[in-house]
């Protein structure tokens, strides 16, 4: 087996969790927090307000 | 008097450079249609010359017919919408959607009954049937994305689109892209790859137009007076932008000439299959989801008038669709020469896809809860509706498909025809069909001329959905079936022939399905023209125009 091909398939297969995981929590957290809670229930009424 | 105080008329910067950059096109493809390797080439060429010339002529028409100032951002304190691009788009859409429906048919009958190929090369299947998934997907899909985009993204900013020229060479220059590949495809001329048949020179163009439609986009959100960005912009954002890097990477080719349509792509075997469906599986997943999925949190609201159901799930929704979505490509190409592991990571993130999915449509859906009774009484809603709970349906079925084992029955057979029309019929396009029944009352300002006839679209479209995939399921199992059955010998037990000849009620089955769901887009082309063309203003339209609140 190619040691380049091994080499980068491994990387992406360990990594790759670590990377999707911390993403990912990174989101819940964002969209969860409690104080964001007023801020995205007026974002949620943008398109229902006219100009 | 008047001319003393107007200002003085100056042609923009931008008006005269892209005049002079068609000027310059149009005699490029001059000297490359006299030297083209072959006829078809140089129709092509013939084709970008006539469209630059025309290009010119109407920007300079349209420098003298333009008063001298530009069009202000804000009108007594309100947005002044630039909505002639929208309202271009959403017509064309309407006129390739038809189309794209009718070359659809054809090909279904050719299928059931062969002789309908006439033996002419021109309108055998194996051209018409990139000339029906494009006109669909990239034509109808591709204009209902750019009109809801540019509208959506002006309404949701509460500012004017951006640029002056752009958003028009984006609206055209994107239909003169679909021009050229269709003609393309009936003239022989491909690259041979699923949803990339255009060949380089399109390439290149689409590639011009894109990057112009990003920086309109952008823009366009860059002056926006609404502290938040709404997720329906993420999601156009997130399509454009993902489609960007799709189209180059997939079509890094090299032409053997400038005067020949022919080009060859830089790497080759199993790499150029996993690019292939790493574009192929993403412009399913950025095209016809994320885009249309931005139409869902923008529409259904609107039509509801309900705030999206958890703006908190659409972050989440949209984070996780976006990161998982890329990574599923590898489940085309189960049990080939691609890397084991490959196979599976495709596999396996295809059906992490379901919870994002179906996070997605508990989203769009329960964004009516409190207002179900609408449901009764507005079929334009039921349409967008019905779309998301197929999107639902087809997201558990794709994931589904995608393990190793299931596929090594589903792989080539029809079910997966079924699969992608579950998902394009009943997902994308009625989506679509929602909100340009919503659109066209809006920008036109007259109210909808018949919701019983969009009752009947509905109907009889659902009616046609439901013919076209029970027909394939049972064909694409069938197929499979026979596929793999051996005798107790150890041979094969039918021919591939046979194969083919138990496939006929179902192809027919398939036509009529075809048949009913054009009937139906025929019966909205109708009510929308009716609209379109009546005297009444929209004054007095409760539904279409009437304050959220």
């Amino acid at each position: 087996m190619d040691p380049t091909y091994k080499a980068v398939s491994e990387f992406a297969q360990t990594w790759g969790l670590v990377y999707f995981t911390v993403i990912f929590m990174t989101v819940l957290l964002y969209a969860l927090w409690p104080s964001r809670k007023q801020q995205f229930d007026e974002a949620a009424r943008i398109p229902l307000r006219e100009d | 008097m008047a001319n003393a105080l107007a200002p003085q008329k100056q042609m923009t910067f931008g008006e005269g450079g892209l005049a002079l950059t068609f000027a310059a096109l149009a005699a490029l493809c001059i000297v490359i249609a006299a030297k083209a390797y072959t006829p078809e080439y140089a129709f092509h060429a013939y084709l970008f010359t006539a469209a630059s010339v025309a290009a010119v002529f109407a920007i300079i028409n349209r420098y003298y017919d333009r008063p001298a100032e530009r069009a202000p951002l804000t009108i007594d304190g309100k947005p002044n919408y630039n909505m002639g691009p929208v309202k271009f788009a959403t017509v064309i859409a309407m006129f390739w959607g038809i189309a794209g429906f009718t070359v659809g048919l054809i090909i279904a009958l050719q299928l059931a009954f062969p002789l309908l190929n006439f033996d002419l090369p021109w309108i055998s299947f194996g051209r018409l049937r990139p000339l029906h998934t494009s006109a669909v997907i990239f034509a109808f899909g591709g204009n209902v994305l750019l009109a809801t985009s540019f509208y959506v993204v002006q309404r949701t900013s509460r500012a004017r689109l951006a640029g002056d020229l752009a958003p028009w060479f984006v609206v055209l220059g994107y239909n003169f892209f679909i021009l050229i590949a269709g003609t393309g495809y009936l003239l022989g001329i491909t690259q041979g790859k699923e949803y990339a048949e255009p060949e380089w020179y399109s390439d290149l163009w689409l590639t011009v137009v894109w990057v112009t439609y990003l920086l309109v986009f952008l823009a366009t959100l860059w002056r926006r007076t609404e502290p938040h960005i709404y997720v329906a912009n993420w999601f156009y954002l997130a399509f454009i932008v993902t489609i960007a890097v799709l189209h180059l990477g997939n079509n890094a080719t090299v032409p053997v000439s400038i005067f020949s349509s022919k080009s060859y792509i830089v790497w080759s075997g199993v790499q150029d299959a996993m690019v292939q469906w790493w574009y192929g599986h993403n412009a399913v997943g950025f095209f016809l989801t994320a885009g249309f999925l931005a139409i869902m949190y923008y529409f259904i609201p609107k039509r509801a008038e309900r705030p999206v159901y958890s703006y908190r799930l659409s972050i989440i929704h949209f984070w996780a669709l976006i990161f998982l979505y890329i990574w599923a490509g590898p489940h085309h190409l189960h049990y080939t020469a691609l890397p084991d592991w490959a196979q599976t990571l495709g596999m396996t993130f295809s059906i992490m896809l379901w919870m994002p999915s179906w996070g997605g449509m508990i989203n769009g859906i329960m964004t009516l809860s409190g207002a179900w009774d609408k449901l009764r009484t507005d079929p334009v809603l039921r349409l967008m509706v019905v779309s998301v709970a197929f999107y639902g349906m087809s997201t558990f079925e794709g994931p589904m498909m995608s393990i190793k084992i299931v596929n090594s029955l589903s792989h080539y057979t029809d079910w997966t025809i079924g699969h992608v029309h579950s998902g394009a019929l009943g997902w994308v396009a009625y989506i679509s069909f929602g909100a340009i029944y919503c659109l066209v009352p809006w920008l036109w300002n007259r109210p909808l001329y018949s919701l019983k006839l969009v009752n009947w679209h509905f109907w009889v479209s659902t009616v046609g959905i439901v013919l076209y995939i029970t027909a394939m399921w049972v064909s694409g199992i069938l197929q499979g079936l026979m596929w793999r059955a051996y005798t107790s010998l150890g041979f094969l037990e039918y021919s591939f022939v046979e194969t083919v000849e138990a496939m006929h009620p179902f192809y027919v089955i398939r036509a009529l399905g075809g048949f009913l769901f054009l009937c139906g887009a025929l019966i909205m082309v109708w009510n929308l023209w009716k609209t379109v063309n009546s005297a009444e203003k929209a004054e007095t339209a409760g539904l279409a125009l009437a304050p959220a609140e």
